[in-house]
């Protein structure tokens, strides 16, 4: 069971790349290496003809939820510098509780993860 | 907490570094005087924490290998890329012999001062331009195209600016109680997400749509922000205000505007002599011998005659005068002869009559039903809040467009109301970007002021701000007419590059001066064409202070780089050289002068970090109008010369405009220039944002241009297959101007007709030396751009509407 997770509001994530950039100077990862966050953007043509963008950033294999930061009563870089304020590091199980108070979020967890 | 030797300071941005006119509070993370992290501050009410890409890559744009980190001096011929580095004295004195042989010759006005953007740079350029004496300042872009013209229609009909109301001018933000979080907000021509607009932060609109705040998105592409839209506009580009003209007719035919705000604070009830011509307010002095200019008359449905409203007291001169809003009117006039007039209602509303839904439709590519519902959903949200974007200023008939946009906010009554556009002043009226006029840094006499080019030929210059015409300041260094132009001062701008339309005519411009000097924080196409390039300090190695539109607020060095040196540094020891009895001993002593409205000095004003002002303020909302807070004399009313909001403006009447708004079509378009129409079929609109750059900034800086590698050209998939072309391909962009190479994008976010060229590129890591510089002929869009296409007004220009057609270029391996 991962005790500890990022709550991701993604209807809202803009994908102006800000938390791969925090990320990076975070954990001085080099450019043209992806980082803890990539943000992916969906493009989607719809069968009555309009168009739907979504945003979705995926936290990948790189991310430890910023533990050191966590440890050092700090937030994970990428949820302070989030422009739209949609990542959220906490308790998975509380996360949990607030993705269906949202319109499009999900929780990611971290196995092994504690604090 | 830090790690050990760290120290973590407090300070907020501006321009060099991100390149933007915001006001983030930034941790900065210090170790061994270096920079070694930012981080948003969570303490500021500005960013709460937040910050974007440009902000975080700062350790990256502070210590890049190519840096400019010495001044540079010319060995070689211009753009041969030769340099001597020599030390800030032998720079002081060389650009100060140079100068003064310039003056001494030929006059000061002969050298012009030239910035970029809204920069922390505009009081200090403009101070060092009027210390040598020439009032010749400018921003290089055609038509000054960059927010001066929106805040020159706003000054002009409401005698303030404003902004949309995002609960900035509070500690607390949205938990304000006075504040209200709009129902609708209304995006005109703005893709906010990948900008930083001026002087707001995009992502409050995101803030807000999460708070509940429904948005109405006009852009002709498919954005982020109109893919959360209640309604999106996908207008033909530089038919903005066609489309603002059909929302006024819906918002005036349906009775959807504030009848009483209308009435009470704007001049519907004002008449206008109706000669068939362009008409004219009528003035007391036109129906009375002694009557005033400055006063205008309403017809008094009570005695059924002319009444006069006092202009300098706002009021009527009889309480009791009930002006008549509808209707044509026989007046006698002071000569004994009559004349009809109508009231500006009157007027406003005929020529409204000529924009229907189903016009404007045909006008703009926008369904009829479309604008109909936006217009009502704007109209009908209380309160409602508009944010506009510089495609407003860059077409060329930006001033009766921004005119008619402004004209929703006023008559829908949502001017400085909680949650709707505010308006804006300097904090504390603290003025630390001199927009208006230089007076409050240094003044020039008037003779000399009366030589600042193009106030000759449009009084919307010479009545507003301090900016010389740049089209007429180009043409100028060409014909010398009326006067030489033989130097350029060129501070953090890079008209080669980005803000130069047609720059291969500034190109030659610059080749043609007897004196260039450039700052800037890298080398750049324009620097390249320099006699000298100064090195300039990004905003963590100065100090400054900013008000633009709120907070005030210290900008307080944390570290240096090398030689590099701040803009007012810079400027401030070049205007004692120039003029020795420069009433400020020191930079610090300029900004306790400059923060003297707000009481505090300078080293107050870094300990607090910043202030807003408190409710009450003249600098801060709601309701101005009514408190008399907005005027001088402290009556209600506006600073405008009938103290009403002018929907048919005095100013635009006075400087030979059309004073109502109306629609004109772009200069190059399939209605304007069929025949080249014909020849270039598309519609090319450019500017786009990245999120990842500011303007023609950080495109060596990895961590930036990794997000947005390359240039390229958005085209619609059925057009690049309608071409015979392929996602990808490199293709030429091009028409009579000129051409330029781009990768297609193919996406159908954007219209089959119209294609998105991104602008500001070159490439910091191609050859510096002439004829490459830095690859930029090859992919500046500006060259298919022309300069001197402006509005009546001197403002705007073809930017975001022209024509280009687009085939196939052989591939090049690193374009
Ligand atoms: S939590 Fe930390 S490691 Fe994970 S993506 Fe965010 S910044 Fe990177
Ligand atoms: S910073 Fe936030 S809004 Fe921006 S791309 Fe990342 S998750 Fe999305
Ligand atoms: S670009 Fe925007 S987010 Fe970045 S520093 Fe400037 S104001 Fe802040």
């Amino acid at each position: 069971m991962s005790d500890y997770g990022l709550l991701v509001d993604y209807e809202y994530c803009t994908g102006c790349h800000t938390c791969e950039v925090a990320c990076k100077q975070e954990h001085r990862i080099e450019a043209g290496k992806t980082s803890g966050i990539k943000i992916v953007e969906l493009l989607q043509e719809l069968p009555g003809g309009g168009l739907d963008i979504i945003n979705m950033p995926i936290l990948t294999h790189l991310c430890y939820l910023c533990a050191p930061r966590i440890k050092n009563g700090q937030l994970p870089a990428c949820q302070v510098h989030c422009m739209a304020d949609i990542l959220k590091f906490g308790k998975s199980e509380d996360l949990v509780k607030e993705v269906p108070k949202k319109r499009k979020a999900i929780v990611y967890t971290l196995s092994g993860f504690s604090i | 907490m830090a790690e050990s030797g760290v120290t973590i300071h407090r300070t907020t941005s501006w321009s060099a570094g991100p390149g933007c006119h915001g006001n983030c509070g930034v941790l900065a993370h210090v170790k061994d005087d270096k920079v070694i992290k930012v981080e948003g501050d969570p303490g500021h009410p500005w960013n709460q924490g937040r910050l974007c890409p440009r902000c975080l890559a700062m350790t990256q744009y502070m210590y890049h290998k190519d840096r400019l980190r010495q001044p540079l001096k010319r060995v070689g011929e211009r753009g041969e890329n030769k340099w001597e580095a020599i030390s800030w004295d032998e720079a002081f004195d060389y650009i100060e012999t140079k100068m003064k042989d310039i003056r001494d010759k030929h006059g000061a006005e002969s050298i012009v001062f030239q910035q970029g953007t809204g920069r922390d740079i505009g009081g200090w350029i403009s101070m060092l331009a009027y210390a040598y004496g020439s009032p010749n300042w400018i921003f290089g872009l055609s038509g000054v195209a960059c927010y001066t013209p929106r805040l020159m229609t706003m000054w002009a009909t409401h005698g303030d600016h404003c902004v949309m109301d995002a609960a900035q001018w509070h500690e607390d933000r949205y938990d304000n109680p006075s504040y209200k979080v709009p129902e609708s907000i209304l995006i005109w021509g703005q893709n906010l997400n990948s900008s930083c607009p001026d002087g707001f932060f995009a992502h409050w609109i995101v803030d807000l749509m999460k708070k509940g705040s429904e948005i109405i998105v006009i852009d002709p592409r498919f954005t982020w922000l109109a893919s959360r839209a209640k309604y999106w506009l996908q207008l033909r580009p530089g038919t903005d205000g066609a489309l603002a003209l059909g929302f006024l007719n819906v918002i005036v035919n349906e009775e959807l505007y504030d009848e009483a705000f209308v009435n009470k604070w704007t001049n519907a009830s004002f008449l206008v002599i109706d000669d068939g011509k362009k008409g004219q307010l009528l003035r007391e002095s036109d129906i009375s011998k002694n009557g005033k200019a400055e006063n205008f008359v309403v017809w008094n449905s009570k005695s059924a005659g002319p009444a006069v409203w006092n202009s300098e007291k706002a009021a009527y001169i009889d309480e009791s005068i009930t002006p008549a809003k509808e209707g044509a009117f026989e007046v006698k006039l002071a000569d004994g002869k009559t004349t009809s007039c109508k009231t500006v209602w009157a007027m406003l509303k005929e020529s409204l009559s000529q924009y229907s839904p189903e016009k404007v439709s045909e006008i703009t590519w926008v369904p009829e039903d479309k604008i109909v519902a936006a217009a009502r959903f704007y109209a009908k949200s209380n309160p409602s809040a508009l944010q506009w974007g510089l495609p407003v200023d860059t077409i060329s008939a930006t001033t009766p467009t921004s005119q008619a946009i402004g004209h929703l906010w006023c008559l829908t009554g949502n001017l400085d109301r909680p949650g709707g556009n505010v308006i804006a002043r300097y904090p504390f009226d603290v003025t630390t970007y001199p927009f208006h006029s230089g007076i409050n840094i240094l003044d020039l006499p008037q003779e000399t002021k009366d030589k600042r080019i193009g106030t000759w030929k449009y009084g919307a210059f010479r009545d507003f701000r301090a900016w010389a015409q740049p089209d007429m300041v180009l043409e100028q260094i060409f014909t010398s007419d009326p006067y030489p132009v033989k130097g350029m001062w060129i501070q953090t701008s890079n008209p080669i590059a980005n803000t130069g339309l047609d720059p291969h005519k500034w190109h030659e411009a610059l080749k043609k001066l007897d004196f260039v000097a450039v700052v800037d924080l890298f080398m750049t196409p324009t620097a390249m064409l320099a006699d000298i390039v100064l090195p300039a300090a990004s905003f963590l190695e100065k100090d400054s202070l900013k008000g633009w539109w709120v907070p005030l607020q210290a900008i307080q060095k944390v570290a240096n780089v090398e030689d590099c040196r701040s803009d007012v540094d810079i400027n401030f020891e070049l205007a004692k050289r120039f003029k020795p009895d420069l009433p400020w001993k020191s930079v610090e002593d300029l900004y306790d002068h400059l923060l003297t409205p707000s009481g505090l000095t300078y080293s107050e004003l870094c300990e607090k970090g910043w202030m807003i002002p408190p409710a009450g303020h003249s600098t801060a909302p709601y309701d101005r109008q009514e408190k008399g807070l907005l005027r001088k004399d402290g009556r209600p009313g506006y600073q405008t010369p009938s103290g009403k909001i002018e929907l048919y403006s005095s100013w635009l009447e006075h400087w030979g405009l059309d004073p109502l708004p109306f629609y004109e079509e772009p200069p190059f378009s399939p209605i304007s220039t069929p025949d080249l129409h014909e020849q270039y079929p598309l519609i090319l609109t450019t500017g786009a944002r990245s999120p990842a750059y500011f303007h023609s900034e950080h495109r060596q800086i990895p961590w930036l241009r990794e997000i947005d590698p390359e240039p390229n050209i958005e085209m619609h998939p059925k057009m690049v297959q309608e071409l015979g072309l392929r996602d990808g391909d490199m293709v030429y962009v091009e028409n009579w101007m000129g051409r330029c190479k781009r990768r297609i994008k193919a996406t159908p976010t954007i219209h089959p007709k119209v294609v998105m060229v991104s602008a500001g590129w070159w490439f910091p890591e191609k050859e510096a030396a002439e004829p490459s510089l830095f690859g930029v002929w090859d992919v500046n869009i500006n060259q298919l751009i022309p300069m001197s296409h402006n509005g009546e007004s001197g403002y705007g220009c073809p930017l975001k509407s022209i024509l280009c057609k687009v085939y196939k270029a052989e591939e090049v391996a690193n374009v």
